[in-house]
């Protein structure tokens, strides 16, 4: 510790007999160091937020007033027109499943893609462990690629439609669990793998009997969560592309004046289900991981 | 209970427990192909496959990687234009065409490449493609007459009044008003520098040469700071803008992130059991992060851009705000866990309660909290490419609208490659920093 505070050159080092006056020194050589970072980190969220404002079309104090005023128009007419609201609920329950739809799809295939990538990339597990880097990189750029980007080119190619999304969002979920997944495999117990091994079970046995079972609590927590990340997903690509409960909202904003009923249900139709949604997965989650 | 009692029914409770795994077993799988099943129905997948354009993709595919120039000639006035990719910024100027499109005297001479020529001239168009023949078009009293080898191939599309020849070295169209030809050719044409750039069509040698010992092109200013303003300010490009955009993502991410984290540190000492007695506040603090987390990114994003307009400013601001939820929750759940011998430690030094929380707890939930917020750095620079897409800045804005216009490929494969290596630099970046700051290696 003493060794590692003042540095290696024995020479150099302050005399360890007056050790008060050494830990002083550290102290404010650290607290400068602390306060200089502080200063900058400031300075720069300053100038961050300065140049921010300035290239934003409106001030931010000018919309801070008006912050309001959009949704208390909002409110206002859908309180007018508020027996509209439970037929306008129905109406849109359809998009909504659609969109739940979406994300439980492309879910289960980016989870079984992920399983499939996270154990050819596991050290110790993979079929080919020369083959372990190109895995790694494949689940990288996987995870890099926005899923705007894969669902706009792909709305080009095939159309409207919500299997452009679901794809997107597919591929995004196989590379983002993928890591995780590996991440707990790492940990997994080799013995029943080399159990199996020794009565002569193939790759695939060894994993679906000897891992999967180990690491199956873990992953469907994780699979779960990202269940919930994928619902917001799939919101937002249907705003900025097409499909689901998303573009419905789209389309009643657009409309604007004299549909914000419509908006209006489609907002509350959204949060109750990311609400319930998250509540019923932090529930499961925390029974798979603690064991009750 | 003894042992004996319980032998009999102990086999058979692992008789039956058996049984009901390997029901389970099967009924997972057929419950989720079950599922698949339906969703392929509701998806209508069946019907994609009629909808989908697969020259859409060819067309995506072949743009990628390669650039058209237009050589188009107006049929009523005679007139020439040669531009890449059509378009006004990419239109050769006057007196300058590129080396394998020839004029003499009012004939035109396109050199395609593996024998393909085309030759425009007064009295229509002809195009010689070697292994077929010539396709001669004449206009005969104001319409185009065609005369080829027969029967026609099907990469010739002859209509009344238009004709229209594919072929691997490019795309020919003869109509009344106007006779174009496309040579696709490799490469994104005038990265560097646009046409009316004097720096145009320079070996990378003599560019070297100029910006080191050339003479001035410019007499007001040096040759290579006018090579660096021409390719920043490059028209069919933009690099400068590019540049400006990309910045703006990682600003936004950058600027919410962090505000999220700052805000969000005191109000989670409100939310856990062990710094807040009172359950009234503790109750109120979590409904706050529950509300702010289910009304979602989305909808704060449209809230915000409602009243502060498009631009990063209001993209931050949903950033902080979404990440204020999670944050909130996430940084109440480590207090909760925090070890109170050191709290405890520092009070006995008669450190008062926010001497108490520095000392005593922030180096706790230290680890904890730069690792979230890194990792969510990482994530928010790709939010913030879809939230750019939706508030209107950033390269979100920049590739959807490229998306939108479906003209410009390679700009939208140019945008593509720029979000994945800035999502994979902050990636590294703040995986590089966690490994430094966390385990102080």
């Amino acid at each position: 510790m003493v060794d590692i505070a003042f540095g290696p050159e024995k020479g150099q080092r302050p005399d360890l007999a007056d050790n008060r006056e050494a830990y002083l020194d550290m102290v404010r050589r650290k607290r400068m160091y602390g306060g200089i970072l502080m200063v900058l980190f400031v300075a720069i969220m300053a100038s961050g937020w300065w140049l921010a404002d300035s290239r934003n079309a409106g001030g931010f104090w000018n919309g801070l007033s008006q912050l309001f005023d959009f949704p208390a128009e909002v409110l206002s007419e859908a309180w007018a027109k508020r027996a509209n609201l439970p037929h306008l609920f129905w109406d849109h329950v359809p998009a909504l499943i659609e969109t739940l739809n979406i994300a439980a799809v492309a879910t289960l295939i980016g989870t079984v893609a992920a399983m499939a990538l996270s154990l050819l990339a596991t050290r110790g597990l993979a079929r080919w462990p020369r083959m372990i880097p190109v895995f790694r990189r494949i689940m990288d750029m996987l995870r890099a690629i926005p899923e705007i980007v894969i669902a706009l080119v792909l709305i080009f190619i095939l159309g409207g439609g919500p299997v452009p999304a679901v794809i997107a969002i597919a591929l995004h979920t196989g590379g983002a669990l993928g890591k995780l997944f590996s991440e707990v495999a790492e940990n997994a117990d080799l013995k029943p793998v080399e159990g199996l091994q020794s009565v002569g079970a193939n790759w695939s046995q060894r994993m679906w009997l000897g891992v999967i079972p180990q690491v199956a609590p873990n992953w469907l927590s994780y699979a779960l969560l990202r269940f919930e990340i994928n619902v917001r997903a799939s919101a937002i690509l249907g705003f900025v592309g097409e499909g689901g409960i998303g573009h419905d909202l789209k389309l009643a904003m657009q409309w604007g004046q004299g549909r914000y009923d419509e908006v209006v249900a489609i907002f509350l139709l959204l949060f109750l289900a990311i609400v319930a949604i998250d509540r019923i997965s932090d529930h499961y989650r925390h029974k798979l991981v603690k064991g009750h | 209970m003894t042992a004996t009692a319980m032998a009999p029914s102990l086999a058979e409770t692992v008789t039956r427990r058996f049984a009901a795994r390997r029901r389970m077993a099967f009924a997972i799988p057929a419950a989720i192909i079950a599922y698949l099943v339906y969703a392929a129905i509701s998806f209508d997948v069946a019907g994609l496959v009629n909808r989908a354009r697969f020259d859409n993709a060819a067309i995506l595919l072949s743009d990628f990687w390669s650039h058209k120039t237009h050589v188009t000639r107006d049929n009523r006035n005679g007139k020439l234009t040669v531009a890449i990719e059509g378009e006004a910024k990419g239109t050769y100027p006057e007196g300058m065409l590129p080396d394998w499109v020839s004029v003499a005297g009012g004939v035109t001479t396109i050199d395609l490449g593996q024998g393909h020529v085309v030759t425009y001239d007064d009295a229509g168009a002809r195009y010689v493609v070697p292994g077929y023949g010539t396709i001669d078009i004449r206009e005969v009293d104001g319409r185009p007459v065609l005369t080829a080898p027969e029967p026609l191939p099907s990469w010739i599309n002859a209509a009344e009044n238009r004709i229209a020849v594919t072929t691997p070295a490019g795309r020919f169209n003869y109509t009344r008003s106007k006779v174009e030809t496309f040579r696709y050719q490799a490469g994104w044409e005038l990265w560097f520098f646009t046409l009316d750039s004097p720096f145009y069509g320079k070996s990378p040698g003599e560019l070297a040469g100029l910006a080191l010992w050339g003479d001035r092109i410019a007499a007001d200013r040096s040759n290579l700071g006018y090579m660096l303003s021409e390719f920043w300010n490059n028209r069919m490009w933009r690099h400068g803008d590019v540049a400006w955009a990309i910045f703006e993502t990682i600003l936004m991410a950058f600027l919410g992130t962090m505000t999220a984290a700052l805000v969000a540190l005191p109000l989670s000492f409100l939310a856990a059991r062990n710094f807040m007695p009172l359950g009234i506040f503790r109750a109120a603090a979590r409904r706050v992060f529950d509300f702010i987390r289910g009304v979602d990114g989305l909808i704060w994003t449209i809230i915000l851009s409602r009243a502060f307009g498009p631009g990063p400013m209001t993209g931050a601001i949903a950033i902080a705000i979404t990440d204020t939820g999670s944050f909130g929750k996430m940084f109440s759940e480590a207090l909760e866990n925090i070890d109170e011998k050191q709290v405890e430690g520092v009070r006995s030094t008669g450190a008062n309660a926010v001497q108490r929380a520095r000392f005593g707890v922030i180096p706790q939930i230290m680890p904890v909290f730069l690792a979230q917020v890194l990792y969510y750095l990482e994530s928010n620079t790709r939010s913030a490419t879809v939230i750019g897409a939706i508030v209107g800045g950033g390269i979100g804005l920049l590739l959807t609208q490229a998306i939108l216009t479906q003209k410009d490929w390679e700009e939208v494969a140019y945008y593509m490659v720029l979000i994945i290596l800035m999502v994979m630099l902050m990636d590294s970046l703040s995986g590089w920093l966690r490994r430094k700051l966390i385990k102080g290696s």
